[in-house]
Formats: C-alpha cells, structure tokens, sequence
C-alpha cells in the first residue's frame, strides 16, 4: 500500500497524430507529383471567338460564320492517350428542372418512345409528336467542334468510346433512334443523326452524364499520338453554342492522364497541410507535455 | 350458524362466543331480520363521514325522495325529476315502464370510432409522423376484440318480472342481474339477494382496486330474507349519485315498493354494491339491480388512461426539436426567397432551363417547397423509432437484471413504463413510505401490554413470553378479554381447507398478523364477517352470559382518548412510546361492556410488527447512504407516528442523531401555531445552510394540512433548502400534494412504496416505484417499476437510470447530428446548382442514410457503458452529472449542431474539390459525399463510445461494409441512376485517398479536442475512466468529491439557496468550447492529485480509507 507509480499520460494521442501526420505526408507528396507529372492545356475561347459586341445576337444568327482557329503551344511532352475536353463555366446542368428533365426509358426502349412526361417542355413537338430523345438535357446538346492539327498536320481526333461502356449497352437502346429532334422554333444544340441509334451517340451519351457542378469537363474525344514539346496546336473551332446570354464561358482542354485521374492538386495539397498539421500539433503536444507533465497517479496494490 | 370463536385447550372452555349483534352506532339503525344470531358490525368513522357532512342540498334531495315512493309520478314530478336528474340518477327496480335514457351496458375501451379516428389520430400524431398509427390502430382492435368478448357474454336478468337470457352488453340500468360463483360482474349492481342465508358474499375487487383479499358484501336490510320468487318481482326505487369513479363510496338510498316490507328509506353504501369486473367468490349465486352500467360504472369511470409520463429528456429533445424546427423554417424562407431571386436574375438567362416567362403566380412557391423537402429531413424521424427501441430495451435490461431479482420472493423486477428510464437517472428527490418500504413489513406479535403488565421481552416475540402464556392458561381474565379482541376484532375471513386447517385472507398485515399470534395462543378465529378501517369497533354478543361487548382497536391517538376517566392510562401510553421508539407499530385494543354502562376496564394491548431493529429490511442504510451521496434528497412520508417515524429514520441513515444532524421540528395545532413553527424552521435552515450540518425538518399531518392550505409558498422554500423530511402521519392524498409540490418547482421526483396508500404518490410522482412486498400488489400495479427490495433503488437509480440517461443523450444528440450532417450538405449544394432545391442525393440513398446506414451502429449504443457498474456504485456522486442534465442540454446540443456543421463543410468541400472538372459528374459525386459521411458517423460513433463489445465493433464496421455490400448491390442493377457507379468508384484511388482525406480533416480537430480534455481538463467521468483503465478504481472518494464540489461551486451554486432553473452544463461539446470550462484554471487546485508533490502525503491515507 500507498507505493506510487506514475503513468504518463497523453502518450496516445501523440503517437496518434505522429502516425496520421507520417501516414499523409506520403500520400500527399505521391498525389501531387502524379498531379504535377500530367500536362494540362487550357483555351479558354469564347470571348476571343467572337468579336463583335452582340455576341448573343452573333451567336444566335446561322448566318454567320462561327468558324475560329486558335493556336498553342505545348509546354512539355504529352504522352497519348491524350484527351480533349470542353470545359463550360457558370452552365448549371444541376439545375433542378434541368436535370430531371430526361426520359430514361425512352432512351433505353424503342416502344417508349410516348413517355415524355419528365421532359417538359421539350416533351413534344408542337403537334404532339413526342420527341426522342426528348427532354432539356438532350434539348440543349453542346455543339461546338474541334478540328485538331499539330504543326499544320491534321490529325484524327478519336470520338469512339468516350461514353462509358455501361451507358452504351445499358442506358441507351442500341435501336432507338433520334426523331422529331430539334425541330421546334427554338434550336438548343446540337442536332442528331436520325439513322444512328443513341447507343452510337456517344457526344450526346457523354453530354447526359449530367455534371454536379456549375464548371464541368466533358470528353470530347482522344488523340493518340504524343505531342513533342513545343509544338505547335492549331484547333479551328465551330463556335455554335451559346454560352454569353449567361455569361458563361468555354474552354478547350487538353490532357494526359495518370493513376490519380486529371490534373488536380487539391488532393496532394491538403494532405501535404493535413500531414504537416498533425505533426505540428504532435509537437505542440510534446513541448506542453515537457512544460507541464500531467501525471497521474496510481498505487501499486 | 357459524360465527364461532372457539378458545381452546387452555382457555377457559365457557368462552365459546357465539355472538350477535345489534348495534346503532351514528344514528342509521343498521337492522337484520331472519333466524340465528348475527354479527354485524359497522366502521366508527365511514358512516360519520357519509352522513355527518350532509348538506342543504342533500337534505332536499332526502326530502324530494320521500315523493318518488309512490309507484305513478305524475308528469309534473316526472319534469321535477328531470331537473334532479343532473344531480342524481333512480333507477327503478325491475321496472321498464320507468325506461330511461341511461347507457346501456355496452363498454367501449376504444379510442376512436369509424367516423373520427381519421382525424383525430391525424391530430395526435401530427406532431411526429404517423409511425405508430398502425400499432394503434392494432392495438385499439384488441381492445375492441376484448371489450366485445366482454360485451357479448351471457348472463341471465329479470325485466318486467320475467327471466331472460341476454348478452351483458343489454343490461339496462334498474335489470336484476344474477350472478354465479365466480363469474366477473358485469356492471355496476346494488346487491339485493345472495345464496346465503345470511345475506351476504364475497368478492375478489382484485381487477378494482389491485388489493387480492376476498371482500364481504351484504344485502341491504330491506332485502334481507326475500325468497327468491321474491326477488323476480321485487319493485322499488334506489336513488344513487351521478356516476363518478370513487370506488370506496356509494352514498344511496333504497326504497322499496310495496308488498314488499318497508315504506322506509334505507341508506345503501359501498357494502351493498358488487362492482363491476370484481368475481364472484365462495358464493354460490347473487343477484342485484344495475345502478351504473357501461362506461358509466365505477371502473368505467375511472379508467381513463393516465396522463403518459414524459421524461424531462423527452422535454428536452421536444424544445431542441422544436428550435430545428424554426431553424429548418427559417432556412426554408431564407433560401426559397434566394431562389426565387436568383431565379428572377439569372436562371432566366439560361435559355437551357427554358423558364416560362408568363408562369402561375404559384410557381414562386415552388422553390420554398423544395427547400422544404431537402430540410425535412433534418428533423429526423428515425429518432422516435430509435428512442422507442432503446427504451424498451433499457426497459428489458431491468426486468432480466439478475441483481435485482428478489430470490426470497422470487420476483423479478419489471419496468411497467418502458418510456421513462432516463428519469431515473435525473432524480432529485425520493419520496418513500415508511412501512413496508424501508421495513421489510413482516408483521410478528412482539409485546403487548395487558391491564398494566409488559409482556415480550427484547429479543424474542409476546409468543414465547412464559408470562403470558402462563396467564392464559390461568385464565386471566384481561388476558383472554385481549385475546377476543385481537381475534375478533378484524377483517380477517377464515378459509376452512379439507384438511381442517384454517387459514386467513386478511385485508392488512397487522390483522392477519393478530390473528395468527391469537391463533398461536390457542384463540382460533373458525368463521366471521367483517369489515372496516381506522379504529374499528366490533359489538359481540357473548352468548354465555348474554353480556354485549364492545371491541376495539386502533391507533393509540384514537383509542385512547375514549379511555374511560381515571383510568391509569399513563402505563399505557409510556408503553405505547416505549414501543413506538423501538420502532414497533402499535395498536391499542379496547374493550367495553355495553350492558353496564359505569364498567368499563380498557385494556390495551400494543402488538407490533416489523419496524425496527430486526426486520428492518436489509441493505436499506447502506441504500440511502449511497443515494444520498449521489445527491437525491430523501423525504420519508409515513402514516406513522412522529416518533416512530423519528426512529426508523435514524435507523435507516436517514437522519443522524446530534450533534452531526439536526432535527427542526414543525407543529402545532392552530393555524398561528403552525404559521410561527414553520417560520422559525425555515429561519433555522437559512442560518445554518452553510454549516456542514444535516438537517432535516419533520411535520405531521395536522401542521401539514394546514402550510399545504395557508402556507404553500413557505413551505415550498422550505422543501427546496431542506435534503431531508420526515412526514408523519399523513393520508395518501397529502402524499400525493407533498409530490405535486416538489414538482412544481421542478424537481424530478421519485415515489417508493408499497401499499394501496401510496398508489397516489407513486401515480403522481415523476416515477413511481412499488415495492412488490406483502401488502398486496396495488403499488407495484400502479408503479412504472416494481422491485422486490428497497435496496435495488439503487440499482434502478444509478445504474439502469444512468446508463438510460447517458445512451439516450448520446442517441438522441447523434440523431440530429447525422440528420443535419446530410442535410447541410444538400444545402451547400444548393449553391452551387442554382438555389433551386436540388437533391445531391437519390431517394434510394437518402432514404437507406436514416434507415440502415446511420440507424444500427447507433443503436449498439444501449450497450455502451462509459464507467462500470462497479465504479458508479463506488462514486454515487457521478449521478450528477445526469441530475444536472449535463449531458443533453442546449449547450451540447449545439456541439453536436456545430460538430455536424463542421463535418459537413468538410465532406463538401473535399468532395467538389476532388472530384472537380472531368470527374463531377452528378451520380459519382453524391456517391463519395454519402461515402464521406457514412466513413465520418462511423468514426463519430466509435470516438463516442467508451466500451467496446464485440456487438459494437460488429454493427459499427459490419455497418461500413454493409453500406458497399448494398451500394454494390444497387450499383449491378441496370435500370437504376447509380448502374456501375459504385464499382468504378472503388477502382479509383482517388476516391479512396479522398475518403481519407475526409476522415482526418473530420475527425482530426474533434479528435485533438477530445484528448486536449481529457487530458488537461478532464470531467470527474474522465478522471475515473482513466483510473479505470489504468488499475481499476483507483480513486479515493476524496478527491472526486472536491473536484465534484468544485464544479458545484463554480456552477451549482443556486442549488442551495433556489429552486434549480439555471441548470448548467459541465459537458462541454466537442466544438464549442464551453466558458465554464476555461473558468477553470489549468492547474486549478481541485486537481491536485494530478500534481505529485502537493498531494502525496494525504494521498495514501485516502487509499487506505477507501
């Protein structure tokens, strides 16, 4: 009796925040080098594209000719596949009306091609014909196009497979095909090719992939050859799709891949600041440990 | 006849009473006709109550009775009676002619009919979403299946003079129902014949009044020897009260027609009656006139579903839901009117939303309305489901608490209300009976005092005293005269079995108690009727020598002062004290001859019972002890004598002798008196509250009748600086007003006791506890929990009520944690897609988020323990922490609000941040923020646990993977929006190392902050959680209690002086940090046995001390 041990306290969380810090340090650096290794190109195009001051009243006219080349340099080595995006800003397919507005089952079944009530107002046409596909998101398909050449020779963007595999055998009926689109008053985006069934419509598949978020990144297609360092990326642009009535903007981006995904350096930072943190309080917790030790005591019985 | 009282062996062989009686009392002449001696008796008191208050309009009433007696009122009585009606109800006997618009006897125990339960079910369940409207309707169909069991069950009746065969549910009132041995009586009747010759049967009114002895009913004089030819035509007039639900009085008169005897009114009271739902026993048949029928009999009335009792956590968990509540509206206005803006100046721009611009006037309320659907979920509705289930379980783990099994009666306890245990961990104050509670209430004959001779000795009992046996075999004369009384004088029926062995039903322990010690002495009670209370008075007939006598016992108070004069009662009322203060119960037994009016030799004799030294129940000290420690006020409300009371107090560690308590004493018999009395105490307490002293104060019923009707507002500040009180002699219903006051000022109070006397109590209190001992059943039926012995209160208290109180804190806060958690989220997502309400998250996951997901781990939590069982019960003190409501109160409340903020602004930035650009597609987005805040609650629920079970570690992880095994499972579903999602998920690193990030920058801060408490600032929880985990309990009961008196000077301060309003909590949310907690200094110094050099010398000693 009333033999004293002490017992340190505090050693746990210590050793805690240690490991959380020595565990994400790592993980930090990894996904910031994968980040940093990927070569990211970003053109931003609608307002050089348009040069006139009405730029919806330009936009808004067929007549005018909407072609628009803009040129790049590649900054580093780009190892294929390499991906092109379209990038939109402030265009917010999240929207409560906007996102529902889709018939799945028409997608997907030739024989439903009637159920249209989600669509609204792009259900039917004028004369109750309904149209397939129908539905705000299909209504309002991007329709700019991309014409990649690298130092004057044109090469092939690749636009198979930019959907994903499960959509196409899944979600979109391999014989249902497009009819009474964009045949309104109001032309949304793009048009579609009647005698293609939707499952082929891979712009229009990847399009339906409604984003989260107000800027968003849409596959365009691949190129599948390196680009060298510092050549020359000429892009000649269909500029049709309007996004200056609000003021949104467009980009085209070029990408290479890595394990982490795009080009993102979020991740790697705020584990890097995670890490750093946990270390930083493991040693606020050791000098007030030395400073002011808490024991405890506790008798040997 | 058989009412025979046969002395035998030793006694005088000429004592064979036979007795019969005839005895006018308080003016009613209670008459008997027929053959063969008689005993009747009648109460001293009920009677002089009945009839001595008659007033004015009761004396015209008698009068108008007089007129109805003639068989043909005319129209113009018939209005006059129409006007009476309101007051009073005839029922004619037999009589059709004389229909009237009374029920029927249909019962309906139903709530609802066809026609309005839609409504008024939506009514009651408006506030919570109709959940349990199936259980109820369910459980209202079982009532109905069982009230038409009941309805359509045959019985034979007379109307118009003939016999019927009809279903109860017919009865009319003024039928003649018969009933056979033991059959349930159907409504209820004013008994007019029996079988027995003598007019008289028993009935069991268990399914009444709870109380299992057989009770005598007899045919009321008037009735008395009819045939039962007779009894078919039998006409006449009873004119009894409205129905109302007292079922110890029936206030009635019988009149009857002729031919039949009488053109007298006679005086009906409960005696006459068989109630409804009572049996039939040891009567071959009997038969009555329906006076109340259907819902309108005296069960009918009275019973009404109590008031459910809510739990002062209940209370709590309504006000925040309600503040969510406002909160959700709030947020609903104030983003559907940005919606509607933003929609006005933007969103028509989007030509891709293709807003009308010429739509309904309407469609402003459209946006509101989705903001309205997304918040609805923050007030979670699983949390009713969740508590319900937690309860009954808490509720479960009473009734199979092995510890509280009583294996002397081999009876469980039983949690009756599985609602309320949280109260129990919240109590302030513990009323309890004295009798039968804190006494085992074992009856045993230990000492009498005969003609001025003690008899029993300090150990043994009167049973083996030499003396007295020695007297009765001498034939003493005040010896056997006390032997009659104790054996006659009662309400004990004798069983005869085959065997020609008696035994007794008596209606109270000491009766039965009497009468066996009699029967020990060889007096043997074979066969009597009988009934009646306070001091009872018997008038026997003694056959022998023709003399009357008049038997009598009672309380000493009211026995004595009708000693004869010049009596030397001194001898007798040293006795009684003498007695009294060995905490014996006493009751003076009196005698008088009636014929010779001068002789009258009282003897009295003290018989007890139980009390003190050694029947005192076991544990019981140790109990109060423990509970007082843990700061529950202790008020003992007795029907005994003060000094009784006195002693058993001290002995039960209620109260301490001088010098270390003091008692301050309330009394006197006037008003003034009264009025200075409880002046000077309340003085006395407000000098000395500072004194390390115990007092308590002790007041008797007289004074207390008098400060509950003049004097409440003292009295009540009195009740809050008082920790102990003895009440004395005080009737059930002022039990029920001392609980009422402790809660109006807001006090949770608990009620403990045993008797029927203390069902009111315990029905009033916050929780009632019955004892399920000897004297009968009624408490532990009316109780929410019933326990064998005292001793498990403590059990209940600390341990069930503690755990109760902390799970459900827990529980209920972590509710609306996760609810707001997810609903945060689809907020902050609604700025980013338009303020239009749009959900993050598909139906399918939400709605699996409150059911699976966030539901099951959480519930492992009725099995979590945050100190052992061991070491609650060695550091009472702890239950502060639940009396003071420091676990579920606004202020951790808004903790878990700031913790659920903070994890949401978590999830949804890392979400939109890792998953931006090419990879933010809508389904795979939802799906990581879900993932996120299911990864978050699992690490919630694991840091908030304190024990780890194998159940525990099973529901919360086996919940993680269950929430891929599902998404996996939806995800391979091809017509669903989530086809795949999940599977390409999980092959993303990306997701995984987000999910990561999620989990440290959520739990990191509350992680940091929790040990940073614990460590520097540890709550006495934590103080003894660390010694548990270190060596096992460690610590001194010193030192807890100076750091717990710490925090009760800091912050408990207006506990002594005020009522408790500003309740103020030591549990300081993770996220907030709470003011009360930097008050405390870091080296404050009530943690010196943190620091080595202060405390080592007294440390040891408190070691060894513990």
């Amino acid at each position: 009796m009333g033999k004293m041990t002490k017992r340190r306290l505090g050693n746990s969380v210590i050793s805690a925040f240690l490991l959380v810090g020595v565990i994400f340090v790592p993980i930090g650096l990894a996904s910031l080098s994968a980040s940093k290794e990927i070569v990211e190109l970003v053109d931003r195009y609608d307002t050089s594209c348009v040069s006139v001051a009405d730029k919806v009243g330009f936009i808004q006219n067929s007549k005018t000719d909407k072609t628009c080349t803009r040129t790049l340099t590649v900054p580093r080595h780009m190892k294929s596949p390499i991906h092109i995006y379209y990038q939109i800003g402030d265009f917010y397919q999240n929207h409560r009306r906007y996102v529902k507005s889709r018939s799945d089952k028409q997608l997907r079944y030739k024989e439903a091609a009637h159920l249209t009530k989600d669509c609204e107002p792009e259900g039917n046409t004028a004369d109750g014909a309904p149209i397939v596909p129908c539905g705000l998101i299909a209504w309002s398909l991007f329709n700019d196009t991309y014409k990649v050449s690298i130092n004057k020779k044109a090469i092939e963007v690749n636009k198979k497979d930019i959907a994903w595999q499960s959509d196409k055998n899944n979600k979109f009926g391999s014989n249902v095909y497009p009819s009474n689109f964009q045949k309104g008053n109001l032309v949304g985006g793009a048009k579609l090719n009647e005698s293609i069934p939707l499952s082929e419509q891979e712009d229009l598949i990847v399009w339906m992939r409604t984003a989260a978020l107000p800027t968003f990144r849409k596959l365009y297609g691949r190129i599948e050859t390196d680009i060298m360092e510092n050549d020359q990326l000429t892009v000649v642009i269909q500029n049709n799709y309007n996004t200056y009535s609000f003021g949104g903007s467009k980009a085209l981006v070029l990408s290479t891949t890595s394990w982490i995904g795009g080009k993102n350096n979020f991740i790697g930072i705020a584990y890097l600041t995670i890490g750093g943190l946990c270390i930083f309080l493991a040693a606020v917790f050791i000098v007030l440990y030395m400073i002011k030790p808490r024991y405890v005591m506790f008798p040997l019985v | 006849m058989a009412h025979v009282t046969r002395l035998a062996r030793s006694a005088p062989s000429s004592l064979l009473c036979t007795v019969s009686a005839s005895l006018c009392l308080t003016g009613h002449i209670a008459r008997f006709s027929g053959p063969g001696p008689l005993l009747r008796e009648t109460a001293d008191e009920s009677p002089a109550r009945s009839y001595g208050e008659l007033d004015a309009a009761a004396e015209i009433w008698r009068r108008t009775a007089v007129l109805v007696l003639r068989p043909s009122p005319s129209p113009s009585r018939l209005q006059f009676f129409a006007k009476l009606k309101a007051m009073k109800r005839f029922v004619y006997i037999n009589d059709e002619s004389y229909q009237n618009d009374y029920c029927d006897n249909r019962i309906s125990n139903t709530k609802y009919t066809l026609w309005n339960f839609l409504p008024k079910n939506l009514w009651e369940q408006f506030r919570f979403v109709t959940l349990s409207a199936t259980k109820e309707a369910w459980d209202d169909y079982n009532r109905y299946i069982s009230d038409r069991q009941a309805n359509e069950k045959e019985l034979w009746i007379v109307k118009n003079g003939s016999r019927k065969h009809i279903q109860a549910q017919d009865i009319q009132v003024g039928n003649i129902v018969w009933i056979r041995e033991n059959e349930e009586v159907p409504c209820d009747l004013v008994l007019l014949g029996t079988s027995e010759p003598q007019g008289v049967c028993h009935v069991e009114t268990a399914a009444l009044d709870g109380e299992t002895d057989l009770k005598t009913r007899v045919i009321p004089p008037p009735c008395v020897g009819l045939e039962f030819d007779q009894l078919h035509k039998l006409k006449g007039v009873i004119e009894c009260p409205v129905p109302d639900k007292d079922i110890r009085r029936f206030d009635a008169n019988i009149h009857l027609f002729p031919p039949f005897i009488d053109n007298d009114i006679c005086p009906l009271s409960i005696n006459n009656t068989l109630l409804q739902s009572c049996y039939l026993r040891n009567t071959e048949w009997a038969c009555g006139v329906a006076v109340y029928t259907g819902n309108e009999t005296k069960l009918g009335m009275s019973r009404g579903v109590p008031e459910p009792k809510l739990t002062a956590m209940d209370a709590m968990i309504d006000k925040l839901t309600g503040a969510i509540f406002l909160f959700q509206l709030s947020l609903v206005v104030v983003l559907g009117s940005a919606g509607n803006i933003w929609k006005d100046s933007e969103a028509r721009k989007q030509w891709y939303v293709k807003y009308d611009d010429d739509e309904p006037w309407y469609q402003i309320l459209v946006i509101p309305l989705r903001f309205e659907l997304l918040c609805s979920i923050m007030i979670p509705i699983s949390i009713k489901v969740s508590l319900d289930f937690v309860k009954s379980l808490y509720a479960k783990f009473i009734d199979w608490d092995e510890e509280m099994f009583d294996l002397e009666n081999d009876t469980p306890a039983h949690a009756a209300n599985t609602a309320i245990s949280e109260d129990l961990g919240q109590v302030e104050y513990v009323l309890t009976d004295k009798t039968g509670t804190l006494t085992e209430n074992k009856m045993i004959f230990r000492r009498c005092c005969i003609g001025g001779t003690s008899y029993g000795n300090e150990c043994g009992d009167a049973l083996k005293d030499v003396e007295l046996l020695n007297a009765i075999a001498n034939g003493s004369p005040h010896v056997i005269k006390f032997l009659t009384v104790m054996t006659l004088c009662n309400t004990v029926i004798p069983i005869k079995s085959p065997n020609g062995s008696i035994s007794y039903k008596a209606q109270s322990q000491d009766e039965d108690a009497l009468v066996n010690a009699a029967a020990n002495l060889h007096m043997v009670l074979v066969s009597k009727n009988g009934n009646i209370a306070g001091r009872m008075s018997v008038v026997v007939l003694d056959c022998q020598s023709g003399k009357i006598l008049l038997l009598s016992k009672g309380a000493d108070e009211a026995v004595l002062p009708c000693a004869y004069s010049g009596q030397q009662t001194k001898t007798f009322v040293d006795a009684v004290d003498k007695y009294a203060q060995l905490g014996l119960r006493t009751l003076c037994l009196a005698w008088r001859e009636l014929e010779s009016e001068e002789y009258a030799e009282w003897s009295r004799l003290f018989k007890e019972a139980n009390s003190a030294l050694t029947d005192r129940e076991v544990g019981v000290p140790e109990t109060i002890e423990i509970l007082r420690q843990s700061g529950i006020n202790f008020w003992m409300l007795t029907g005994d004598k003060q000094s009784t009371a006195i002693q058993i107090a001290l002995l039960c560690n209620l109260i301490s002798s001088e010098p270390k308590g003091q008692l301050l004493y309330i009394n006197g018999r006037t008003e003034d008196e009264v009025a200075r009395s409880l002046e000077r105490v309340i003085l006395t307490m407000r000098i000395t509250s500072s004194e390390p002293k115990e007092l308590a104060f002790v007041v008797d019923g007289w004074a207390l009748e008098i400060i509950l009707t003049h004097y409440s507002e003292a009295f009540t500040e009195l009740a809050v600086l008082s920790k102990t009180a003895l009440c004395c002699r005080v009737t059930p219903s002022q039990k029920a007003q001392l609980v009422k006051l402790l809660k109006s000022c807001d006090y949770r109070t608990l009620a403990i006791g045993d008797g029927g006397n203390d069902v009111r109590m315990i029905q009033q209190a916050h929780i009632g506890v019955g004892i399920s001992g000897r004297e009968g059943l009624q408490a532990a039926r009316a109780a929410d929990y019933s326990i064998g012995k005292f001793r498990f209160l403590k059990r209940l208290i600390l341990v069930h009520g503690r755990y109760s109180y902390n799970r459900t804190a827990f529980l209920s806060q972590y509710s609306f944690y996760k609810s707001l958690l997810i609903c945060f989220i689809q907020i902050f997502f609604s700025f980013l897609s338009g303020i239009a309400g749009t959900s993050l998250f598909n139906s399918v996951s939400l709605m699996a988020y409150n059911v699976f997901y966030t539901s099951i781990p959480v519930l492992t939590t009725v099995l979590d323990k945050d100190l052992s069982e061991k070491t609650v019960m060695q550091n009472p003190e702890i239950l502060l922490y639940c009396q003071a409501g420091r676990l579920l109160n606004p202020s951790t409340f808004a903790g878990w609000f700031g913790r659920s903020l903070y994890h949401a602004i978590v999830i949804f930035l890392i979400t939109i941040h890792a998953y931006s650009n090419e990879r933010s597609e809508m389904e795979e987005l939802s799906m990581v923020a879900l993932s996120g805040s299911i990864w978050l609650q699992a690490f919630v629920v694991t840091l908030e646990m304190n024990s780890f079970t194998f159940v525990q570690l099973l529901a919360i992880w086996g919940n993680c993977i269950a929430f891929y095994a599902i998404n996996f499972f939806i995800s391979s579903i091809p017509s669903s929006g989530m086809y795949t999602i999940m599977f390409r998920l999980c092959k993303q690193p990306a997701y995984w190392i987000t999910l990561l990030l999620i989990s440290g920058v959520g739990m990191g801060p509350v992680l940091a902050l929790k040990y940073f408490r614990y460590t520097y600032r540890p709550s006495a929880i934590n103080v003894l959680q660390k010694a548990e985990r270190s060596r096992g309990p460690m610590y001194s009961l010193v030192n807890l209690e100076s750091q717990l008196r710490s925090d009760k000077d800091t912050m408990m301060v207006p506990v002594a002086t005020t009522p408790v309003k500003g309740k103020s909590s030591v549990y300081e949310p993770l996220l907030s940090d709470s003011p009360m907690a930097s008050r405390r200094s870091l080296g404050s110094s009530s943690f010196d046995i943190f620091q080595p050099a202060h405390s080592r010398t007294s440390y040891p000693r408190n070691i060894k001390a513990n």
